[in-house]
């Protein structure tokens, strides 16, 4: 039974980690770009950024003002088991929100959408979100917060097999020229890429690619994988850098994740994480053990698996 | 080639506006409020009285909603401090100007050229862009302290009318001059020479959309 005080002060440390640390692995991406950046501008604006994150893990502060729509994905091992169930989860999760917003601080963005009501500590309906994903082992309990900016760099196309992959490079250059202008969608950033499920899910496969996998990740599917390089490079070859100034650096990373979908279809989802690409993850064990890491390793096997029965050693041998 | 580094009063005279350059970096020093959709639409759909002295206490119009919170002793904390989008304002800020006398608007990722000649020249005013986005961090430096909330009841801590006192807050890039040139819209057009080649090879979708553009050189805002 994995303690609900432990959950709710693990979730309070991961909206604060998450605010203030910028990942490794996204780190490092953003160096190299700016290792190889040669446009005046954009130059400036990577080296500010870098500044930045130093500047936030000295102080303590956020790194970026928007909190954007703060979420949660929770997965749990097969085992797993949470003091008080699902429901009492939940509400430590949006306790820690709630706290977090008013400690760290953080922007309270969440409003109606039509009264605008605030709250001001970023819960309300369906805030924050909370998606759940499980594994077959294990007895732990994964939390993982991202807080991804709400507003541009995003679109949703249902493409057709006739479109073929030029149609999906055509859709993709399309997103990153719309919102890639004034730099609206924060890039340089992971973008990630939807493609397949029904229409709602084709839109979280792409938001889930851009937020649950770091920056140096691949597809499983070595076809995918070598589709990711490309796009990388073809969104990079625009000739558009941080701000939508003249530069070299658009995409950090490009991760595409796939789901069956109709027949006759083929939707697309395009998302882009920002600049300031902020996820942080924890595993809690019932004998109280908690580690800390920013990979979310969401995408195992399992969640890839095509079979009806999962069998992961004829999985292996394949 | 180093941009230029400026340092700027939140009440600048013409002739500091004048002296700025698109791609120019300014840091910025005295008062500063923040207003987006919530204040306008308050201050100029409602009529409510504007609660500051203004272009007198200050001319710099921030688009931001900070990361702070009020304590429990009426004292404040602010964090981080990053712009929203600007272009969704242009409907108010015309009216805002002529009753603010703003001449600093600030924010991220500026207004059309159209904008600019239509009122932020005929008022002296120009736009200075945050960087990144954003440097939250940085730009939460430069907050000396903060003054006071106004409307925060009404519009929530996100909408409500934040008086922050900068001390070398920044940095910004001056997007627009006093000839309504916008910097993003110089850059567009020299990004626009490659689009026929990058988009070379791909077709348009079989199933068309309804839509406002299909010229890829355009903007979407």
């Amino acid at each position: 039974m994995i303690p609900i005080d432990l959950i709710q002060k693990t979730a309070e440390t991961l909206m604060d980690k998450a605010a203030i640390d910028i990942p490794e692995d996204y780190l490092s991406g953003l160096q190299k770009a700016s290792e190889t950046e040669d446009g005046d501008l954009s130059s400036f604006v990577l080296k500010a950024m870098l500044e930045n994150y130093e500047a936030a893990k000295q102080d303590r502060r956020a790194m970026c003002g928007d909190t954007g729509v703060p979420r949660w994905f929770v997965k749990l091992g097969n085992e797993a088991s949470v003091e008080g169930g699902m429901c009492a989860l939940e509400t430590a999760l949006r306790r820690a929100t709630a706290h977090a917003t008013n400690g760290v601080p953080l922007r309270p963005n969440r409003v109606h959408p039509l009264w605008r009501t605030d709250h001001d500590n970023n819960v309300g309906i369906g805030a924050p979100e909370i998606e759940y994903g499980f594994e077959p082992e294990g007895d732990w309990i994964d939390l993982i917060t991202v807080h991804k900016g709400g507003l541009f760099g995003t679109d949703y196309r249902m493409l057709f097999p006739s479109d073929g992959i030029q149609g999906i490079k055509r859709f993709y250059l399309d997103s990153l020229m719309a919102f890639g202008k004034r730099g609206l969608a924060c890039q340089p950033a992971i973008i990630g890429i939807g493609l397949g499920g029904s229409k709602d899910i084709c839109m979280t496969l792409g938001k889930r690619a851009s937020v649950l996998r770091t920056v140096g990740s691949r597809n499983s599917d070595l076809r995918i994988a070598e589709m990711e390089e490309e796009f990388k490079e073809l969104g990079n070859s625009i000739g558009m850098g941080a701000m939508g100034f003249v530069g070299k650096n658009m995409v950090v990373q490009c991760n595409i994740e796939v789901g069956y979908c109709h027949t006759g279809g083929m939707p697309m989802s395009v998302h882009a994480f920002c600049l300031s690409s902020r996820r942080a993850v924890a595993r809690i064990f019932p004998d109280g053990r908690v580690e800390h890491r920013t990979d979310p390793d969401w995408f195992t096997p399992y969640q890839r698996r095509e079979t009806v029965e999962w069998d992961p050693l004829r999985e292996a041998a394949e | 080639m180093k941009p230029r580094e400026i340092r700027l009063s939140t009440t600048p005279t013409p002739e500091a506006i004048a002296e700025l350059r698109l791609g120019d970096i300014v840091y910025l020093d005295g008062l500063m409020y923040t207003a987006r959709e919530g204040v306008y639409m308050r201050a100029l759909e409602e009529q409510a009285n504007i609660p500051m002295e203004l272009p007198s206490e200050s001319a710099a119009n921030f688009h931001c909603s900070p990361a702070a919170r009020i304590n429990a002793d009426g004292s404040f904390d602010m964090g981080a401090v990053t712009a929203t989008a600007s272009f969704r304002f242009a409907k108010w800020l015309p009216e805002w100007m002529e009753k603010t006398g703003a001449k600093l608007i600030i924010g991220k990722g500026g207004m059309t050229s159209k904008d600019y000649k239509s009122y932020f020249v005929p008022n002296g005013a120009v736009y200075l862009s945050t960087v990144g986005y954003g440097t939250g961090a940085l730009l939460g430096r430069g907050v000396e302290n903060v003054e006071a909330v106004h409307w925060n009841e009404e519009l929530g801590l996100a909408q409500a009318m934040w008086v922050i006192r900068c001390r070398k807050m920044g940095p910004f890039i001056v997007a627009s001059d006093l000839n309504g040139d916008c910097l993003f819209e110089r850059e567009n057009a020299k990004i626009a020479q490659n689009i026929d080649r990058v988009y070379e090879g791909t077709k348009p979708a079989v199933l068309k959309r309804y839509g406002e553009s299909d010229d890829r050189s355009d903007e979407v805002i």
